[in-house]
């Protein structure tokens, strides 16, 4: 499998809230990983970092083999795709138009039949497509986080970057969030970094997950070694029982704080 | 998938903004339409024909036009429907502007305190007769021009000094106008009566200072910088999402918010060093625009300098004809006509009309 996205050493600070210490990853083809980890552990800053929203201090990102900072921020951001925790838009686009922006690494000044043909397919291919010329501020909150999700996939990203895709949704948006974010992981053979508040839902969706803890990646795997009550335990401080779940995945009870 | 779904949604697209262009087609014809018609209203009768031919006979041999209507029209009525122009499209395009580089409904050039800096240049110039580049002609419009770019030059100073946020912007914006004001309100109260008159004058906005030396420099200025901002479209569109998410399409977006700033502060505060304050138009017509069309800055930022345009040459024809030979100052007629419109449009949220 070819590694798509590798963060090596990468450390950021800025006051006292937002801090990373030398944080190494990798990310293959084709892979959902989810940063866990308790409040302030950094998963939020760490997308950030990966994504030049935050310059990072120390350390380096490489996509599709290449570093990321030797790139334009233009061919950047070709690469990677961005969906934050919410969306607000202070004024009224329609949802097409808003898909559109994603396309944006891509025009110049001209919509070309192939943007419009692109942001269509995303629509569709979310099953959203319904919704193109109604507004935004009229839709869910599932439904937006699904329009958040569409403007990041026209940019036509290597890899993803979702952040706490689910926090403010219902479980049905929340399936149906993760839902698509798998079958684009399979059927465009992309990669995608979600950091995750929902362990269960982690659990059930990534390939491997990364466990943050005080600043640092407090242990990485796939979410049977990463989910056990001794890791939740001393990076939560909660006391947790871990059941076998669906498709036998762990799902964990959490009993009580420590 | 089939392909005809994916041709609907061009189709669908295609439609969409043919409207947005048809309605800015509209407006320019409106602007246009309104500004011939602008042309025979005034103190003296004058018929279109003789309107028309005072404009003709400048670039053709037409005979027979009186000399009286000639100097009428060219040298009283059009530099002042072209600066009433100007003006509008100044200010239109610069509120948009600022409303999407700042991501807030409230902002305009009044908001951010660059009229109030203004203001506060020509009344220093007015009482104190002190100009920042020696005495003269023009020392009111040049303190009132360089005063209102060093309040945006302070504004956005001290915004970066608390990391370029945007509530810091409009604060810092808000406190400026508040202290220009103090000191408007002092100059006023040791000023003499001509000089008060004059400042309040100033105050209140008018175009009745239309020249064409000045209307000449003017027009290819706004337009210029209306293009510059215009090339920005795409990159406010996608900063409306937010800077993290315009960060992550490629955008540097503190370059891009001081270079909008910077245009947009220029637009204002080339035009109201001319004209004074005239409030309102830079606030509402891009929401007007908004409410009619969508937020898609390509559309957004040409018809809401036209909507601007319209208004303030609506209101200034009326303002010196409604109580002829005496006008009304144009900032209340604005007001008069505007604001009503606006709320209509505010309350029925005909936001889709065209669909």
């Amino acid at each position: 499998m070819a590694v798509k996205l590798k963060v090596k050493d990468l450390s950021f600070s800025y006051g006292s809230a937002n801090t990373l210490e030398d944080i190494t990853m990798e990310l293959d083809k084709g892979e959902i990983v989810s940063l866990v980890g308790p409040n302030g552990a950094g998963k939020s800053t760490l997308i950030k970092c990966i994504d030049r929203i935050l310059k990072p201090q120390k350390g380096t990102v490489f996509v599709d083999g290449k570093e990321a900072a030797r790139l334009s921020s233009k061919d950047f951001s070709k690469m990677m795709g961005y969906v934050p925790q919410s969306t607000l838009e202070v004024f009224p686009y329609t949802v097409f138009d808003i898909v559109l922006m994603g396309r944006r690494p891509h025009i110049g000044w001209r919509v070309t039949s192939n943007d419009v043909k692109v942001v269509a397919r995303t629509l569709r291919f979310m099953g959203i497509e319904e919704f193109a010329s109604r507004y935004f501020d009229e839709l869910s909150g599932g439904e937006k986080q699904k329009i958040a999700m569409a403007r990041a996939l026209a940019q036509e990203p290597k890899v993803l970057l979702l952040d706490e895709p689910t926090s403010n949704l219902d479980i049905k948006h929340q399936l149906e969030v993760m839902n698509i974010v798998k079958k684009l992981v399979q059927e465009r053979k992309i990669s995608a970094v979600m950091a995750m508040h929902d362990l269960n839902l982690a659990s059930r969706f990534s390939d491997n997950m990364v466990m943050l803890k005080d600043k640092g990646v407090f242990t990485v795997g796939d979410p049977e070694s990463v989910l056990t009550p001794a890791n939740i335990e001393n990076v939560y401080g909660v006391r947790a029982e871990v059941r076998n779940g669906h498709m036998g995945r762990p799902y964990v009870m959490p009993i009580e704080p420590l | 998938m089939s392909d005809d779904e994916v041709f609907d949604a061009e189709e669908v697209y295609a439609r969409a903004s043919w409207k947005k262009t048809l309605f800015t087609l509209v407006l320019l014809g409106s602007v246009l339409a309104v500004a011939v018609f602008a042309t025979t209203m005034g103190a003296a009768s004058l018929g279109m024909g003789e309107s028309f031919g005072a404009v003709l006979a400048e670039f053709l041999p037409v005979e027979e036009v009186s000399t009286f209507a000639q100097v009428v029209v060219l040298q009283l009525r059009l530099p002042r429907i072209l600066m009433a122009i100007i003006t509008g499209i100044s200010l239109g395009v610069a509120g948009a502007v600022m409303q999407g580089v700042l991501r807030n409904p409230l902002v305009s050039p009044y908001t951010l305190g660059l009229s109030s800096g203004a203001a506060c240049g020509a009344a220093i110039a007015i009482v104190l007769g002190v100009g920042v580049f020696g005495t003269g002609r023009y020392i009111i419009v040049i303190n009132a021009f360089f005063f209102s770019l060093l309040t945006m030059a302070i504004v956005y100073g001290i915004s970066r000094m608390r990391g370029t946020s945007v509530e810091t912007l409009i604060l810092a914006g808000v406190a400026m106008g508040y202290l220009f004001s103090a000191v408007i309100s002092l100059l006023k109260y040791v000023s003499g009566h001509e000089e008060l008159r004059e400042i309040v004058f100033w105050l209140m906005g008018g175009l009745y200072t239309a020249r064409w030396e000045n209307v000449i420099i003017l027009i290819p200025a706004v337009l210029f910088f209306t293009m510059l901002l215009m090339r920005y479209s795409w990159d406010l569109n996608a900063m409306s999402a937010g800077e993290e998410v315009a960060s992550s399409l490629g955008i540097n977006v503190n370059r891009v918010r001081i270079i909008c700033l910077s245009l947009s502060a220029v637009l204002t505060a080339s035009v109201i060093a001319f004209t004074g304050i005239i409030g309102f138009i830079g606030l509402v017509s891009p929401h007007v625009c908004r409410l009619l069309i969508g937020s898609d800055h390509r559309y957004l930022i040409p018809c809401s300098g036209l909507i601007g345009a319209l208004v303030l040459l609506v209101s200034d024809t009326a303002c010196r004809t409604m109580i002829s030979p005496t006008e009304i100052p144009v900032g209340i007629v604005t007001s008069f006509i505007g604001v009503p419109f606006f709320l209509y449009l505010l309350v029925s949220r005909k936001r889709r009309w065209w669909q």
